[in-house]
């Protein structure tokens, strides 16, 4: 099995087949298990911070699971969405079908963002901003720094959909895209921790 | 407009001035220099623009020996102080400055002399070894380099302009929050280390994707080269632990920046939180510099004692144990903390379990020189000088590990000598034994063995000297990063002694630099025409000196684990063709360097609060990065006409073998 593996990677090196684009998808792999170290100290530090509500609110008593849940099925359905236009690049070469595709996932991320932003301006203007107690600028920092990945995920969609729309499906086009849904697809599955972590074990 | 940045942020202290002073006229001599020999076009394609791992590790190598002349100064500054400010007297650095030398010291050596000492030799070396072209991403490579860079040079612009941490090289919160720390030191600290964390952290992706699928044919990974194994260790460690570093600082950043209540005494926060966070990062960090020495030394040892390395297996068997447990201990840099007596139980045995993997690897060089015939060649005396230092300062450290004996020792000169003597023991050493080792390699002449050997015996004569009283003194009760003592306490002759050892070190460094001009003035005499003066062993060898941009006209296929060694002695020579093919190179591209020198001016403005700048700078990194994932073109193909008249010269030298 190893040996396969290593013969077929000699025979891509020699065919030129996919050169350097099974390695920029494995290089994106490595980054992502650094990133969940990155979200793994934050948790980490939410969770022993998250009783410090300093004489301000605790977690039950601002948070909406019914708006939450609404964010979690936007970016659920955007991951999905996502997976399909990878599906349309990988195997139909449909230019078209994998662009409309990637328009839809780029709105539901957007909608989550907002919606998030939303939740923040909110608590912010209730008097509950991230310097009122540790709880809260745990909270802050977590859910911020997750946005900010999704921000960054959006960027990096709008700036492959131009290509892709200029270029077509080209090869190293369709390796970016399925870099950008893996990594679409963890910070989906670190928004279901937060979503656990944060919002459920708040009403526990 | 500007932020916090006023005049009065300008040095106002003799000292600093001078130092400043002396960086303004080394910078514009440089400048006026490249001006003189009109070397601007020459610099910018050649080295600023460049993607090529050999360079890229030599401006590493160079950006390490500029700052290590920094980072000894501070030093020198440092043992004077401590020997002349007794009782009466107060010595010349008032305390504020004094805080900050011991900080900038302690960042600087470890983030812009080791780290990039290491980067360097992994990027010059690792690519050789295992018969790879290049490293997985020349760009990001380029780009790591420059962010590491443009990190250094925000440290050493504190110096000129503002002020630098004053608080320890890790920053301990609540001295570090905005409440005790309301300069932009600690700003600086932070900012330094996030870009420089972010080249590092893109480096270790780049080298274990490297390591794990470029390896020349028939490589497997039981027959890599140790020091391939012990950087490719060192790397995950950097993947693992880095983020932390970046998280922690982040959330420091936060405090300070946005009031928030990580770390602060108020709001709930808690700054024990931080110190766990740091040294999650911080333990593991000492190991990914420690490893890739243990790897030179596993190189060196087997070149010089003309032996095969004794336990391969168990070599690598401890690297990784070492790997995996070097995240087990982070509690012993804080048994006082108080976490009870099962925690630190926990980590103080764990800590001392880490000795056995290390003990293998002392034992295994121990029996590579046991009967082989030895080579005293200065990376050998560097090897030898290293197991005799380092095992003396790991035996310190289990002394350190038991729980009780640390909570007298915590935070005194003992600490600081066991440190020292592991990290100049184990560490320099080993980098310097490296450097030595492959400078023929990387510049095609050898360095001169006279002056080499003279600045090793200084160098461990000096050690002793300087770090032995600071044991006894930290046995006495003296504690670390004081900045005057009582008299009449008996303490001042050891920190005299001490002073002398630290000037005999400074002898040894000034032979170093003198070593590196002779060499190159009698490069003429010293020329390495074989590509081979060892009579080396792995893959790195096989290659002329210095090796062409291309690394390997062919490929090599690998068939045991001491590849250049079966072609030389083996049946046939397998390097030997005729026939060449075209070479795919990475072109060059200054991306990666204005993506760092955007964030030069991203961090310098966030120390000031210059918000405008802020804003600016990082919308044009992210212009720079967009307009790199653009570009389509980016290789060229070197015609294989070129690689036959290249290699016609060096085929004559093999068939003569």
């Amino acid at each position: 099995m190893k040996e396969n593996f290593k013969e077929n990677m000699i025979q891509k090196k020699e065919g030129e087949i996919e050169k350097g684009g099974s390695k920029s998808i494995f290089g994106v792999w490595i980054y992502l298990m650094s990133d969940c170290l990155l979200f793994a100290s934050l948790f980490a530090t939410f969770v022993i911070l998250r009783h410090a509500t300093n004489g301000g609110p605790s977690g039950a008593e601002i948070f909406d699971l019914h708006f939450v849940f609404a964010e979690t099925v936007l970016l659920l359905a955007s991951s999905f969405t996502l997976g399909i236009a990878t599906l349309y690049a990988h195997h139909e070469g449909s230019k078209k079908k994998a662009l409309r595709f990637i328009a839809i996932t780029f709105i539901l991320g957007l909608a989550f963002l907002f919606m998030e932003t939303y939740e923040f301006m909110k608590l912010i203007g209730e008097g509950h901003g991230p310097d009122k107690s540790a709880f809260l600028s745990a909270f802050f920092t977590l859910l911020g720094v997750h946005g900010l990945h999704v921000l960054f995920g959006l960027v990096w969609m709008a700036v492959l959909y131009i290509q892709i729309a200029k270029r077509g499906l080209q090869h190293a086009l369709i390796d970016r895209l399925s870099a950008l849904s893996l990594f679409w697809h963890f910070i989906d599955i670190i928004w279901i921790f937060i979503f656990t972590i944060v919002y459920l074990m708040a009403f526990v | 407009m500007f932020g916090k940045l006023t005049l009065d942020a300008f040095p106002n202290d003799v000292i600093v001035i001078v130092a400043s002073l002396l960086m303004v006229v080394v910078a514009s001599l440089v400048i006026g220099l490249l001006f003189y020999f009109k070397k601007w076009k020459w610099l910018w394609n050649e080295w600023i623009t460049t993607v090529d791992h050999k360079k890229i590790g030599i401006m590493y190598i160079l950006l390490s020996t500029v700052m290590f002349i920094r980072g000894f100064t501070d030093a020198m500054l440092m043992r004077t102080q401590q020997a002349v400010s007794v009782g009466e007297s107060y010595g010349f650095l008032p305390p504020d400055h004094y805080d900050q030398i011991f900080t900038a010291h302690g960042v600087i050596m470890i983030f812009f002399v080791a780290m990039p000492l290491m980067f360097g030799l992994i990027n010059f070396v690792l690519p050789l070894q295992i018969g790879a072209r290049d490293a997985a991403f020349p760009f990001l490579n380029s780009l790591s380099f420059w962010l590491t860079f443009f990190a250094a040079m925000l440290v050493n612009a504190s110096l000129a302009i503002g002020d630098f941490a004053a608080t320890g090289w890790l920053a301990y919160p609540p001295l570090s929050g905005i409440q005790f720390s309301p300069g932009v030191g600690v700003d600086y600290y932070i900012w330094a280390l996030q870009i420089g964390g972010v080249g590092t952290l893109l480096s270790a992706i780049n080298f274990f994707v490297t390591v794990l699928m470029m390896r020349a044919p028939g490589m497997t990974l039981m027959r890599m080269p140790v020091f391939t194994w012990t950087s490719f260790c060192s790397m995950i460690l950097v993947i693992v632990s880095f983020p932390i570093l970046t998280a922690t600082l982040f959330m420091l950043s936060l405090d300070r920046y946005f009031g928030m209540h990580f770390f602060t005494m108020d709001g709930g926060g808690n700054p024990m939180m931080y110190i766990n966070l740091i040294w999650a990062w911080g333990h593991p960090e000492v190991y990914i510099l420690m490893l890739p020495a243990f790897g030179i030394f596993s190189e060196i040892v087997s070149t010089f004692a003309k032996k095969r390395l004794f336990g391969y297996t168990t070599m690598i068997y401890a690297t990784i144990a070492i790997t995996v447990l070097s995240f087990l201990v982070w509690v012993h840099h804080f048994f006082t903390m108080g976490s009870g007596a099962s925690v630190n139980a926990f980590f103080g045995i764990m800590t001392m379990i880490i000795a056995i993997p290390t003990g293998v690897k002392i034992f295994n060089w121990l029996f590579t020189m046991y009967r082989g015939r030895i080579t005293f060649a200065s990376p050998m005396l560097w090897m030898i000088g290293f197991i005799a230092t380092f095992t003396f300062g790991g035996m310190t450290g289990v002394l350190l590990s038991l729980p009780a004996v640390d909570f007298q020792l915590h935070n005194s000169l003992f600490l600081v000598a066991h440190f020292h003597n592991t990290i100049i023991g184990g560490v320099l050493f080993g980098y310097f034994a490296g450097v030595a080792y492959w400078f023929p390699k990387i510049f095609g002449f050898s360095l001169n063995e006279k002056l080499g050997k003279l600045a090793f015996w200084h160098w461990i004569l000096g050690f002793f000297v300087a770090f032995t009283p600071l044991y006894i003194l930290g046995l006495l009760g003296m504690t670390r990063r004081l900045q005057h003592i009582e008299g009449g306490n008996g303490w001042q002759t050891l920190l005299i002694i001490s002073l002398c050892g630290a000037v005999i070190i400074g002898i040894g460094i000034v032979i170093q630099l003198v070593q590196i001009v002779v060499s190159f003035l009698q490069r003429k005499k010293n020329l390495d025409t074989t590509g081979d003066p060892w009579d080396g062993r792995n893959l790195e060898w096989s290659t002329s000196s210095p090796p062409p941009h291309y690394n390997f006209a062919h490929i090599p296929t690998v068939y045991g684990r001491q590849a250049f060694w079966d072609m030389k002695y083996g049946n046939e020579y397998q390097n030997l063709h005729h026939h060449f093919e075209d070479i795919t190179m990475p072109k060059n591209t200054p991306a990666g360097f204005f993506i760092a020198g955007l964030s030069f001016v991203l961090g310098f403005s966030l120390v000031w609060h210059i918000w405008w700048l802020v804003v600016i700078s990082f919308l044009a990194i992210l212009f720079v990065v967009i307009m790199r994932s653009f570009e389509e073109d980016t290789e060229y193909i070197i015609p294989k006409e070129t690689i036959a008249l290249h290699e016609a010269s060096r085929h004559h030298y093999l068939k003569a073998l």
